[in-house]
């Protein structure tokens, strides 16, 4: 029985890292702005709706996670293979573009965090850039998983902030399950946001290759999806203490809205140098992590859906399309950052709308894809769990059009 | 040579271009377009033999081979209106279908491609003509033809495509991986090609294609070679191979193994699974990797392989020769000979290479290594590998408690062991 139990534990932590990883880096330089903005302007409201996403979160990793596991393809593979090249060819064109503007995203947060520390952007961007890039080209997939595993610690950093804001925990565990609803435009725009930003295209593909290329397979799957869902839970629960460290310091002192993450941070220094450290440490741990993972994952899913080599186990002569990729999504998606006036608030907004425009395809392409009986088996969705499948994917697919209609607005 | 290309290109037609193509009847009748072909590879290997044609709804027409007049970029004609609904068979292989997209081996560039189109030529058969397929496109220019596929009118598409390098493969270098046995043998895909690549190329190439068609490829290949590709795939994967084949397929291809590797292969299955293989064994090789499984994996017993030969320590070069003359599968790897007592007990080891400058009658102690060197089979991996360094031997002899040889760890053994660190 002990040793049953043992064997388990082995085969966890044998799978363990996909579903950590991708549910984690969800709380990016944009995740955590919208949730910082959420508790600053609302306070406990917003956290209800955590359930919901973690829920929605769920769903829809497991199915990526699961057509990993069983069919040992990744998504845009599988995309690839039953809806042929030019279908794959305009996804792999759109979510390029979305991507890169993600990576923008990120890098501004590598900027406006260690400039709370007094680091020129003109510095850090340009080191962090570097030190993604060596990262995966140095590397081997095992030692930058590693890398990623022990990122995901540090956002450990914001529960210790939200901690040390001493927030009001009656008020926070009451909104937690008590859904607020209010027909006001800014409250339902904050909503649509929180929900909308919770699953992004990337992030199916980017699972689905992990799992792939861990050799997870459909005997191993039980594990890996415990793992998925913890993951998602973990990813909540940081989310959290993110709305309550702002929602204690912020809101509690005046709601306001703030423009930026850095923002937040800075709010929380009268609670404590820790406080306000913490915060901005976790904010730049945040978007380097997402920094690295965004370019990897995006020249992964590019070149497995159109035939070019990829990995980074291979060479850059046996694989050139790939590492170019690579390289450009970083240059061009950090290089921005340090042009002088460079839009960089309309173009966090352009990655949301364009985000959210990609997701109902992809959502779509995963669920007539999983349903499948000759790529699945016995593996297909049941069909309790593809009428949740579907009324999740439904509610995401408006919610996201709808944060994209409000980001474009 | 510019003439001669210009020629070849006429008679081309790509399946981006045959699928849309009108078809029409003996009297010019329009009927429909193509929207597939399938070849039957027990009957031609090349020869498109059916052409399945929709007209615009859902029905579907199969048309033979032999009843096509002419084919051209202007339509497909037919040379009687004899129209048979299509039926499915899986005794055709569906361009589209089944290779269009799909990854199938490069036997000579040794690894998975994507197929992004065909190239297919027209051949006159008497005075009619059929196609028969040429290459597999998996460049760039064929993904460019599969986008402006009934955007631009294929003569455009022709003329914009000529700056983008060619890039495919002859026909007869494919090979299809299929996972299902029966439709394997309906289509008639060997893997008899795969057996010429090295079985290191072929680890990559396992590596590369998805668990059922890994498990496929594994099945049909010789047994001596799948188990040398086995043995150079990365464990993880090999453990999964193993558990999916057939216990006595597993157990046919671990016996063409070495049998260190075979014992570690099975070491990383679970017990009971390693225990059904085995027993699907031959007595001997059974015993020999049985014998092996007992000791542990971090230490020199479950390094060694069992694979030495060692004579009696007064025998003479003579004794020596013949000794290898019994054992010629091993002579690729061997490159000491170990004397033993009467007792079993480890004396001596002598390099091969001696043997040639020596006379037939020279004793075998004479000529071996000045110092002895060996380590007991609790021996940790550790000191193992500092000891192939120090000295920088190639053969390391290991010996139990009562100095008996039971095995030798060979240096790439342990180049495996530090690069799996």
């Amino acid at each position: 029985m002990l040793r049953r139990l043992r064997n388990h534990i082995a085969v966890f932590f044998a799978v363990i890292g996909p579903g950590f990883i991708t549910a984690m880096v969800d709380n990016d330089a944009g995740g955590i702005y919208t949730y910082s903005h959420a508790g600053a302007k609302w306070g406990y409201l917003p956290l209800w709706t955590l359930l919901p996403i973690t829920l929605a979160l769920v769903v829809t990793q497991e199915m990526c996670a699961r057509m990993g596991a069983v069919t040992g393809k990744g998504l845009s593979d599988l995309i690839r293979e039953e809806f042929g090249l030019r279908t794959t060819f305009l996804v792999m064109a759109a979510l390029l573009l979305v991507n890169l503007t993600n990576v923008m995203a990120n890098f501004a947060g590598i900027a406006t965090s260690l400039s709370l520390f007094g680091v020129s952007r003109y510095i850090s961007v340009p080191l962090g850039a570097a030190a993604v890039w060596l990262l995966v080209v140095k590397g081997t997939y095992r030692s930058v998983e590693k890398v990623f595993l022990l990122a995901c610690g540090f956002y450990g950093a914001y529960v210790v902030s939200g901690i040390l804001v001493r927030p009001d925990w009656a008020q926070a565990a009451i909104s937690s399950v008590r859904p607020r609803l209010m027909l006001d435009d800014a409250y339902v725009a904050m909503l649509i946001g929180m929900v909308g930003t919770s699953v992004a295209p990337w992030m199916q593909f980017y699972l689905q290759s992990a799992v792939v290329e861990k050799g997870i397979d459909a005997k191993e799957y039980a594990q890996s999806r415990i793992e998925v869902v913890v993951g998602c839970v973990v990813m909540t629960m940081i989310a959290f203490f993110i709305i309550l460290a702002c929602a204690g310091a912020i809101y509690s002192k005046g709601p306001r809205d703030i423009s930026s993450a850095a923002e937040a941070a800075q709010a929380l220094e009268p609670f404590g140098r820790y406080a306000y450290l913490l915060f901005s440490a976790g904010l730049f741990n945040a978007s380097l992590f997402a920094a690295s993972i965004l370019p990897l994952s995006t020249a992964y899913t590019v070149c497995e859906g159109l035939g070019f080599e990829s990995g980074v186990n291979k060479s850059f002569q046996e694989a050139p399309v790939f590492y170019w990729l690579y390289t450009l999504l970083i240059a061009i998606g950090a290089g921005v950052i340090l042009l002088p006036n460079f839009p960089l608030v309309p173009l966090i907004l352009l990655s949301q709308v364009l985000n959210g425009m990609l997701l109902p395809v992809i959502l779509i392409f995963i669920l007539l894809l999983v349903n499948r009986k000759d790529l699945m088996g016995k593996w297909t969705n049941s069909g309790p769990f593809n009428a949740v499948a579907w009324t999740t994917a439904a509610v995401m697919i408006s919610l996201s059009l709808s944060l994209a209609a409000l980001s474009a607005r | 040579m510019a003439a001669a290309i210009a020629i070849n290109l006429e008679r081309i037609l790509y399946l981006t271009e045959l699928t849309g193509l009108k078809v029409y009847s003996p009297d010019g009748e329009r009927i429909g377009r193509v929207v597939e072909a399938a070849v039957a590879p027990t009957e031609h290997p090349r020869r498109v033999a059916r052409y399945l044609v929709g007209d615009g709804g859902r029905t579907r027409f199969a048309i033979r081979h032999d009843q096509v007049q002419s084919i051209s970029l202007d339509g497909l004609v037919l040379a009687d209106a004899l129209l048979t609904p299509y039926r499915r068979d899986e005794a055709f292989l569906l361009l589209c279908k089944d290779l269009l997209d799909q990854q199938i081996i490069d036997v000579n560039g040794r690894k998975v491609v994507r197929v992004n189109d065909m190239t297919l030529t027209i051949e006159a058969a008497g005075d009619r003509q059929e196609l028969w397929v040429l290459e597999v496109d998996v460049g760039v220019r064929g993904a460019f033809r599969r986008l402006l596929e009934g955007v631009a009118p294929p003569p455009v598409i022709r003329r914009l495509q000529e700056p983008i390098k060619p890039s495919s493969i002859g026909w007869e270098y494919c090979n299809i991986i299929e996972p299902d046995p029966q439709r394997r043998l309906k289509l008639n895909i060997s893997h008899q090609m795969l057996n010429q690549i090295h079985p290191a190329d072929l680890a990559d190439i396992v590596e590369d294609l998805p668990p059922a068609e890994r498990e496929a490829l594994i099945e049909s290949l010789d047994e001596d070679v799948a188990a040398d590709t086995l043995t150079e795939v990365e464990p993880k994967i090999q453990t999964s191979i193993l558990e999916a084949l057939d216990s006595d397929k597993a157990a046919d291809i671990l016996e063409e193994m070495d049998p260190d590797h075979a014992a570690d292969a099975l070491g990383e299955l679970e017990e009971e699974a390693s225990r059904e293989i085995l027993s699907d064994m031959e007595l001997t090789e059974a015993a020999e990797i049985g014998g092996l499984l007992e000791y542990k994996e971090d230490t020199a017993g479950g390094m060694m392989n069992t694979q030495f030969v060692a004579l009696h320590q007064k025998a003479v070069v003579r004794d020596a020769i013949e000794a290898l003359r019994g054992n010629e599968d091993l002579l690729e790897s061997l490159n000491t000979l170990f004397l033993v007592d009467s007792d079993e007990r480890l004396a001596a080891a002598v390099p091969l290479a001696r043997l040639f400058v020596a006379g037939d009658s020279a004793p075998l102690v004479g000529l071996s290594f000045k110092s002895l060197l060996k380590v007991p089979v609790d021996a940790s991996r550790k000191e193992v590998i500092e000891f192939f360094d120090k000295y920088n031997i190639l053969t390391l002899p290991v010996i139990d408690e009562g100095e008996k040889l039971q095995g030798v760890i060979t240096a790439d053994d342990v180049i495996s062991v530090l690069r799996r660190a």
